[in-house]
């Protein structure tokens, strides 16, 4: 009697209630178990970098804000700061130290959101889920008081904000780093011993170290392979070189570490807050004023830690008010490369899960 | 008819038809019957409805959140408002699906757990039938279950809907065998099949004197309802639905009343079977049913909105490699222990439930070192051949 | 032991079952908003607009029509434009606030309403008329004199368009020790503030 089998390919959509924006993988199974992968991006293109070659240098602030939607601060910061390197602008002290508060509040912002949906597709029915969006609203609302928007912020200018924070943003701000150790305490209570979670994530869908730096990947990805890179330590901008904070380092690479990282940085994020409160300054907080910025022709690119990885905003200038070219170095699509790899051998429920390690945010990937 | 003469709705309903009305005794005797069933059905679909609306309630004080809240006095007319819209919404069939299997499946998955039901106790000396093979049936009547779920995910012409119920059947056939062997153990140790005998065999709840039984029971019972840290076949973060993808409408309403209806069948199962039925101080013996059988609601809903969802072959791992030796090592132990003690009275109960305890904290941390864990490495990559 | 971890999340979730619950109803309750909140309903000083559009050129999406007649009409005298139609698109708006960044004479601010949806799209489009005959109270989003006086747009007292600018109502284009920028208030911070 002959059988005769054949892989099937199952299409995980654009609409589906897991896949963190709209993005689709083909995987051929055969059964529950992955063959193959083939991932398929371009359903967030909003022609980006084609819009910013119309807009001049400040209006193209706004564009970067809706690239990563999740963690807008830093989007700014890096353009911003691509921007100062065209012209040779000095920020400010004072507006460089809130541009630090600002990014480091935003990654415990996208590190909160990655670490409740990681849970939220491992299913635990939208618990821990809960309980981070109920501490990003906080932090939330410290935006709001220091920029008047909550996600698409637009809060950096070139030269440094735009705005000093209000009084009441200080008092504020100290209670969130009273308070938040606890919770992230409470919340990895819940999460790292937790059995079924380590059952299903330790040593699923681990990368090398080796293969990671092949891959070019970035960020806490990266240093869950074992690989201590950050952009912070090995190139610092802003006032990255006054403050001092730990870089964690897993070893293996999986699901488990990369969600451990997370919760880490998180830690080392509010130490950096805490010393930029102490160390920061009266003063002014933007260099200059000008509505029209006006660099000299060139290029520049400064690649800086945003929460999914290295971000960076490779600018060509003419010497115009508007940039001839933008590229943006996308930390989430180069780090969605090694899927195949990752996955190829593991199970259907391991596909949707070790996606979301990886903290992949598709406006950032399509832009 | 001798037990149901006992009952007071059959008797005056009977009464009424024989004596007011003058009716042939066969049709008194049929709506005396009709009466008893509906009473008991209604009155259980009625609290798989309340349930619905207390798990979403207490998942989201969990959540620190308020559940539904805006329909009716905290929110309790939300599952009519939940009912009026399946109700109302448009029933799609598949245009391949295999239409027979398509709606008989709802049916199927329903029909079951009302069989059950004719066995439970829910007072003192109140229910449908005494069977003295009780346990029996209600292990043979959860089993139709998988059945149902097969149907609907083959049914669907749904690739992933078939992955859903492939997945279940799987599921549920596997935890038959440590449920099947833990009820075993519990009829060893009361020594009748019955329900009511079981109550009546329990000086002390059976929850104390067997320990392992009881764990192994929210266990299994929770992989045979579906419930979360087990419910890979609705995993809504993978496959959207699983086996009822395809449903709208009041089928799906069938599906989703079945699952919750379940749940409180389980939980009333465990009231009687663990936890001494009906009997305890002061209140009404149907009160304290259903405060038993509430708390084992509220521990279902607590332990759904803590932990995450296990995987398929970890789930099965845990099932033949865990489970299955727990319960033998339960079965053997309260075998010993009923021969060393045939009629055990109060004080021996004790006794075995100290020993039954000391075993029961030995044998879950050594047996897990041993069994279940499923290596953490993928499978070899590379496509099985055809196979003459 | 085995299950360890499990029993420590159950009591975690117990713990916070008993927390209060962190909902707000809306509509019967509202969240508090930051007085430099970027809502809908701009607010604008007729009189402290020279039509000199601005704010319609750096709009990144242009949604901002100014239409102006250049035979005067306006108190001010010299230099000032009429403004005829002063139409916002809310419904490809932004907020970004950068037409509040980019007026010169503080006519422009933003407002302080996230509650403004209409039926159809055209009732989007907010008019020069709507714009004159509302309420004013401006969001202190890159306006920080009312910042520094802790004005909240919320409190419910509206300002005059004599205490909204920079300087009071005395200022000419052609006397360039009042314009606003003499002394560069703009990149200074707000206060001494820690």
């Amino acid at each position: 009697m002959t059988t005769h089998s054949e892989p099937t390919i199952v299409n995980i959509g654009p609409h589906h209630p897991s896949t963190h924006g709209v993005f689709r993988m083909r995987l051929t199974m055969d059964g529950e178990n992955i063959l193959d992968v083939e991932p398929v991006i371009g359903y967030l293109h909003r022609g980006s970098e084609k819009l910013a070659e119309e807009r001049n240098y400040t209006q193209v602030i706004t564009l970067t804000d809706r690239m990563d939607y999740v963690a807008s601060m830093t989007n700014n910061q890096a353009y911003v700061l691509s921007c100062e390197a065209l012209a040779g602008v000095t920020p400010t002290e004072r507006g460089m130290y809130l541009r630090v508060i600002g990014a480091e509040l935003q990654r415990i912002v996208s590190h909160l959101v990655a670490t409740g949906f990681f849970l939220q597709d491992l299913g635990a029915f939208a618990t821990p889920l809960m309980y981070s969006m109920r501490e990003r609203e906080r932090i939330l609302d410290l935006f709001e008081m220091l920029c008047g928007a909550r996600i698409t912020v637009s809060y950096m200018r070139i030269g440094g904000v735009f705005q000093d924070a209000p009084a009441e943003f200080w008092p504020a701000l100290r209670r969130i780093l009273d308070d938040f150790p606890a919770y992230i305490d409470e919340l990895e209570g819940l999460i790292t011993d937790n059995e079924i979670v380590t059952y299903r994530t330790k040593g699923v869908g681990a990368i090398s170290g080796a293969d990671a730096i092949n891959g070019s990947l970035t960020g806490p990805v990266l240093r869950a392979s074992g690989v201590s890179w950050d952009v912070r330590v090995a190139a610092p901008y802003d006032v990255y070189d006054r403050v001092t904070f730990d870089v964690p380092v897993g070893d293996t690479g999986d699901n488990y570490d990369r969600y451990l990282m997370r919760i880490r940085e998180i830690r080392e994020s509010l130490k950096i807050v805490e010393q930029c409160v102490a160390q920061i300054q009266p003063g002014p907080v933007r260099a200059t004023n000008a509505m029209l910025f006006r660099p000299p022709p060139g290029e520049s690119y400064v690649p800086i830690e945003a929460p999914k990885g290295e971000l960076g905003f490779y600018l060509v200038s003419d010497g115009t008010i508007a940039p001839y070219r933008m590229h943006v170095r996308a930390p989430s699509l180069i780090n969605l490369t090694l899927m195949k790899q990752m996955l190829v051998g593991w199970k259907l429920a391991d596909a949707i899960v070790s996606f979301g390690s990886l903290d992949v945010n598709m406006g950032e990937v399509d832009r | 008819m001798a037990p149901l003469e006992d009952n007071r709705i059959f008797s005056g309903v009977y009464g009424f038809f024989q004596g007011t009305l003058s009716a042939p005794e066969w049709l008194a005797y049929f709506f005396g019957g009709f009466a008893v069933i509906m009473t008991v059905v209604n009155g259980f679909l009625l609290i798989g409805t309340i349930f619905t609306w207390m798990e979403r309630r207490v998942v989201g004080r969990f959540q620190s959140r308020l559940g539904p809240n805006r329909l009716g006095p905290f929110g309790i007319l939300q599952a009519i408002a939940d009912a009026i819209k399946l109700l109302f919404k448009e029933d799609i069939v598949p245009r391949r699906a295999d239409r027979l299997l398509f709606n008989a499946a709802p049916i199927v998955m329903l029909a079951p757990s009302l069989m059950a039901l004719a066995v439970v106790p829910f007072g003192a000396g109140s229910y449908v039938a005494d069977l003295n093979i009780g346990v029996l049936y209600v292990v043979a009547m959860s089993g139709v279950a998988s059945l149902a779920v097969l149907m609907a995910g083959y049914a669907s012409n749904n690739k992933l809907a078939l992955f859903g119920a492939m997945r279940a059947v799987a599921m549920l056939l596997s935890y038959e065998i440590p449920l099947v062997m833990t009820l075993l153990g519990i009829t060893v140790l009361a020594g009748s099949m019955s329900l009511v005998g079981i109550v009546g065999a329990q000086g002390i709840p059976f929850l104390l004197v067997a320990p392992l039984g009881a764990l192994i029971f929210l266990i299994a019972m929770s992989a045979e309802l579906n419930r979360p840290p087990f419910d890979v076949t609705e995993a809504e973060s993978e496959l959207v639905a699983g086996y009822i993808t395809e449903y709208s409408g009041m089928k799906f309403g069938i599906f989703y009343l079945a699952e919750f209806s379940n749940v409180v069948l389980a939980g009333a199962l465990f009231a009687v079977l663990f936890l001494d039925g009906w009997n305890g101080y002061f209140l009404p013996s149907h009160l304290w049913f259903l405060l038993k059988v509430f708390g084992f609601l509220f521990v279902a809903s607590w332990v759904r909105a803590t932990l995450p969802r296990m995987r398929i072959d970890q789930i099965l791992a845990l099932a033949w490699k865990y489970l299955f030796p727990l319960s033998l090592v339960n079965l053997l132990l309260l075998a010993a222990e009923t021969i060393a003690w045939p009629d055990p009275s109060t004080a021996e109960l004790w006794l075995m439930a100290a020993i039954n305890w000391v075993v029961a904290l030995a044998a879950v941390p050594l047996l897990a070192m041993v069994g279940a864990r499923t290596p953490a490495r993928p499978r070899r990559v590379g496509f099985p051949q055809e196979v003459r | 032991m085995y299950g360890m971890g499990i029993v420590k999340g159950l009591l975690v979730t117990l713990k916070n079952a008993r927390r209060k619950p962190f909902t707000t109803q809306y509509p019967e309750q509202r969240l508090e908003q930051a007085a430099r909140f970027r809502g809908q309903e701009f607010t604008w000083y007729v009189d402290r607009c020279t039509g000199c559009a601005s704010c319609a050129k750096y709009c990144p999406l242009g949604i901002i029509r100014i239409e102006t007649d250049p035979n005067g009409g306006n108190e001010q005298d010299g230099g000032t434009y009429r403004v005829d139609t002063f139409d916002i698109d809310q419904a490809r708006c932004m907020y970004c606030g950068l037409c509040v960044e980019a007026c010169p004479y503080d006519a422009l601010h933003m407002g302080s309403n996230f509650e403004a949806s209409q039926a159809r799209r055209a009732d989007l489009v907010i008019t020069k008329e709507d714009l004159i005959g509302r309420e004013k109270h401006p969001s202190t989003w890159f306006r920080p004199q009312l910042s520094r006086e802790g004005y909240d747009p919320f409190s419910g007292q509206s300002k005059d368009w004599h205490e909204a600018g920079r300087e009071s109502g005395e200022w000419h284009p052609q006397r360039p020790e009042t314009l606003p920028g003499a002394g560069d208030t703009r990149a200074t911070s707000d206060g001494d503030y820690r």
